[in-house]
């Protein structure tokens, strides 16, 4: 149960070796001791993790997910919730590839829908239809700005974005009333694995940022949130620059 | 259903109750609040039914009374909550017998059941700082009042309870015999060995619905703690206010409030024409407009200040009623609203006389974090009951009431951790965030609960927010 302070019990972390993900579980592992179950691919960047995770105090349990198979996704959701309820889920896989292979390699933009897209929409029928059951619970979708306005320079990844941004936003309507409430959240620039060797952008911010901003935001119940704050400013701004003006822009 | 069993069936009720719509369910803390199918229960028959029909839920069942736990215990999400108010019959008054004892159905408030004895010269013997909590709720939490160190709790007080199990039965239990383990599995059990249908309760005899209340101020902590450890025996009503928002020179200034019963020839002849009359005013009910941080480090200031110097330096013998004396708080109904949509939570502690150094550091703590709090009570306790999940131990007790806010979390870890440290517990009619493990260390003698609650509900039917929580399985 998440307690009268915000603090979860228990936390599936879909893509349990992203930097946030596990950022994130630092943070509720500092405050409570809960059960954390990580979903992943069984490597040892996993098990490094789960070795982490039980030094804090957390009960760890690993969990085999390979996004791109449909019947590991539903054996994966399956075990999490074998083990008892889960009051917090996050969806915290993603690819990001080269932008620019992924607009002319049709083997790696089926890919990144397939990731970016297809599964984390199944994972969130498959964990709200759980959630339902138990009447309450968080889903956490770490959505990108990069979908907010698709820019030329990403659109691929972008695209996938836009569209679990826009399912996650839908999801969260849908579940009104049932007790099980949904949070995007929508980082900028940030600086982990998975930007590793790209020059950072302009408000980039680190993992641990956007674990601090989805704790809070749980808390509080949001159901969108930006990381870093302000840009929520610049991306409102950025959606209504014209196309002409919009391409000629440095991003 | 046994034959001996005393409830009279008046309404018509249907076997199987239809299913019930969500609705969202919150402790009197306000701050985390989950949905579960809420079922009137309005007849004895219709509790068998509803719990029939929970059973195929999963999500188990959960008895419901006025809701003034604090966090979650009469909460279920995804499941079923019996709400057992309009089960609220006082079904016999025994006054001639020795001790005078009432017979009750479950939901019958502390209130109404006042107002019923009170002519006939009777009192119930433990009272909580409201008036508004059931019987049955009174049993689950194991309540105890301003006489802790004289009667003990509530479970003290009960003469036999009925309890419908898991298995559909409906057992009467005892404090001695075959069922004692059962029965006080239940006094503290906060409704996870089953529902408590009625019980009978011992009583005592009054002469007035008034008291004889001393009150004095005390200028710190210390000196309080000496007043009460020195005075407390002579009364048997005794409780402290302090102010947790002060610091410096002002840092724990209290007001100790001691009384007996009044008897007749203590009362004035005005009051003497009508010496049971129940004197309960309302002032209305708090509107839901106030935002979070209402209570703020200004205003809980100023209410610190204004409430001790309203309190006498010294005064003896003073009369009150009982709202005056027992529930200030009483007199508006939902004032949890003034802590806005955040909510607050009730940290209640106990641990050991030999340990007031803890006691004291806590209290430091408390009013050193930031964090403010304006109900705030010491009381010293008598010893504890037989109940494996009681609260009440020997020792020192504080409550405070403190809004959500950032940080609040280290604060009651850091407390969690002196007071495990120092072999106290936290009151679990109170709480709404401690965890499975800290618990564990509190209460050692949790396994004897669980083994009752295994051998009477082995599919864990009874279930609640806090016992998923709390891991009480």
């Amino acid at each position: 149960m998440i307690d009268a302070l915000g603090a979860p019990q228990s936390l599936l972390l879909l893509g349990g070796t992203s930097d946030i993900a596990l950022a994130i579980a630092r943070r509720y592992a500092a405050v409570r001791t809960l059960r954390v179950v990580l979903a992943a691919r069984p490597t040892p960047r996993r098990s490094a993790a789960a070795a982490e995770l039980a030094e804090l105090g957390c009960t760890v349990e690993e969990v085999d997910l390979e996004a791109r198979d449909a019947f590991s996704r539903e054996a994966a959701i399956e075990q999490a919730f074998a083990g008892g309820d889960i009051d917090v889920a996050v969806v915290a896989f993603g690819l990001l590839g080269d932008a620019e292979q992924a607009w002319t390699d049709p083997a790696l933009v089926s890919e990144l829908a397939e990731v970016n897209y297809v599964a984390p929409v199944h994972l969130g029928v498959l964990l709200s239809n759980k959630m339902k059951a138990q009447s309450h619970g968080r889903i956490v979708a770490l959505s990108s700005v990069a979908g907010e306005r698709v820019r030329r320079s990403n659109f691929v990844y972008g695209s996938t974005k836009a569209g679990m941004d826009a399912f996650y936003l839908g999801l969260g309507e849908a579940l009104r009333g049932t007790g099980v409430q949904v949070l995007v959240v929508r980082p900028g620039f940030v600086k982990s694995k998975m930007t590793d060797g790209l020059p950072a952008a302009p408000l980039a911010v680190t993992p641990q940022e956007v674990a601090e901003a989805t704790v809070a935001g749980v808390k509080e119940k949001r159901e969108i949130i930006w990381v870093p704050a302000p840009m929520r400013v610049v991306m409102s701004g950025l959606r209504h620059v014209p196309r002409p003006l919009f391409r000629r822009l440095p991003i | 259903m046994t034959d001996d069993f005393p409830y009279q069936e008046t309404k018509i009720t249907p076997s199987m109750p239809e299913a019930q719509p969500m609705v969202p369910l919150h402790g009197w803390g306000r701050a985390s609040s989950t949905s579960a199918h809420l079922t009137q229960i309005e007849s004895i028959s219709g509790a068998v039914s509803a719990l029939r029909s929970a059973a195929q839920s999963g999500r188990g069942v959960v008895p419901r009374g006025l809701g003034r736990s604090y966090g979650d215990a009469a909460q279920n999400a995804g499941g079923t909550a019996l709400d057992l108010t309009k089960l609220n019959r006082v079904l016999s008054v025994d006054a001639e017998s020795e001790p005078p004892t009432v017979q009750v159905q479950a939901g019958v408030s502390l209130d109404s059941l006042m107002r019923t004895l009170l002519p006939f010269g009777l009192w119930v013997p433990v009272l909580p700082g409201t008036r508004q909590v059931t019987v049955g709720g009174a049993i689950a939490a194991d309540v105890h009042g301003k006489n802790h160190h004289t009667e003990g709790s509530f479970g003290n007080h009960v003469a036999s309870l009925d309890l419908l199990r898991a298995d559909g039965e409906i057992q009467t239990l005892r404090p001695e015999g075959d069922t004692a383990d059962l029965f006080w599995a239940t006094i503290g059990g906060m409704g996870l060995t089953g529902v408590v249908l009625g019980a009978t309760i011992v009583l005592q005899r009054t002469e007035s619905a008034y008291f004889l209340v001393d009150t004095e101020r005390c200028t710190d902590i210390d000196d309080l703690m000496a007043r009460m450890s020195e005075g407390d025996d002579g009364y048997t009503y005794s409780v402290a206010w302090f102010d947790a928002v002060s610091r410096g020179k002002h840092m724990g200034r209290a007001v100790l409030t001691r009384g007996n019963k009044a008897r007749l020839q203590d009362l004035t002849p005005k009051l003497r024409r009508d010496p049971l009359q129940f004197v309960a005013p309302s002032l209305g009910t708090i509107p839901e407009i106030f935002p979070n941080r209402m209570v703020n480090r200004a205003t809980a200031k100023a209410f610190s200040t204004a409430w001790y110097y309203k309190a006498p330096k010294y005064r003896v013998g003073e009369l009150q009623n009982i709202t005056s004396f027992f529930h200030p708080l009483d007199i508006v109904a939902e004032w949890n609203r003034i802590y806005g949509p955040h909510g607050f939570l009730q940290y209640q502690f106990v641990v050991p006389f030999s340990e007031d150094e803890t006691f004291r550091r806590c209290f430091e703590l408390i009013v050193n974090s930031g964090h403010v709090s304006c109900l705030n009570v010491l009381k010293r306790f008598g010893p504890g009951n037989a109940a494996p999940l009681s609260f009440p131990m020997q020792g020192w007790t504080l409550t405070v009431d403190l809004p959500i806010e950032e940080g609040l979390d280290s604060l009651c870890n850091t407390l969690d951790e002196l007071v495990v440290a120092a072999g106290g517990r936290v009151y679990l009619a109170k709480d709404s965030r401690l965890s499975a493990s800290t618990f564990r260390q509190m209460y050692p003698r949790l396994d004897d609960f669980l083994a009752v609650r295994r051998k009477v509900d082995p599919d864990g039917l009874f279930n609640s927010d806090l016992a998923r929580r709390l891991q009480l399985h």
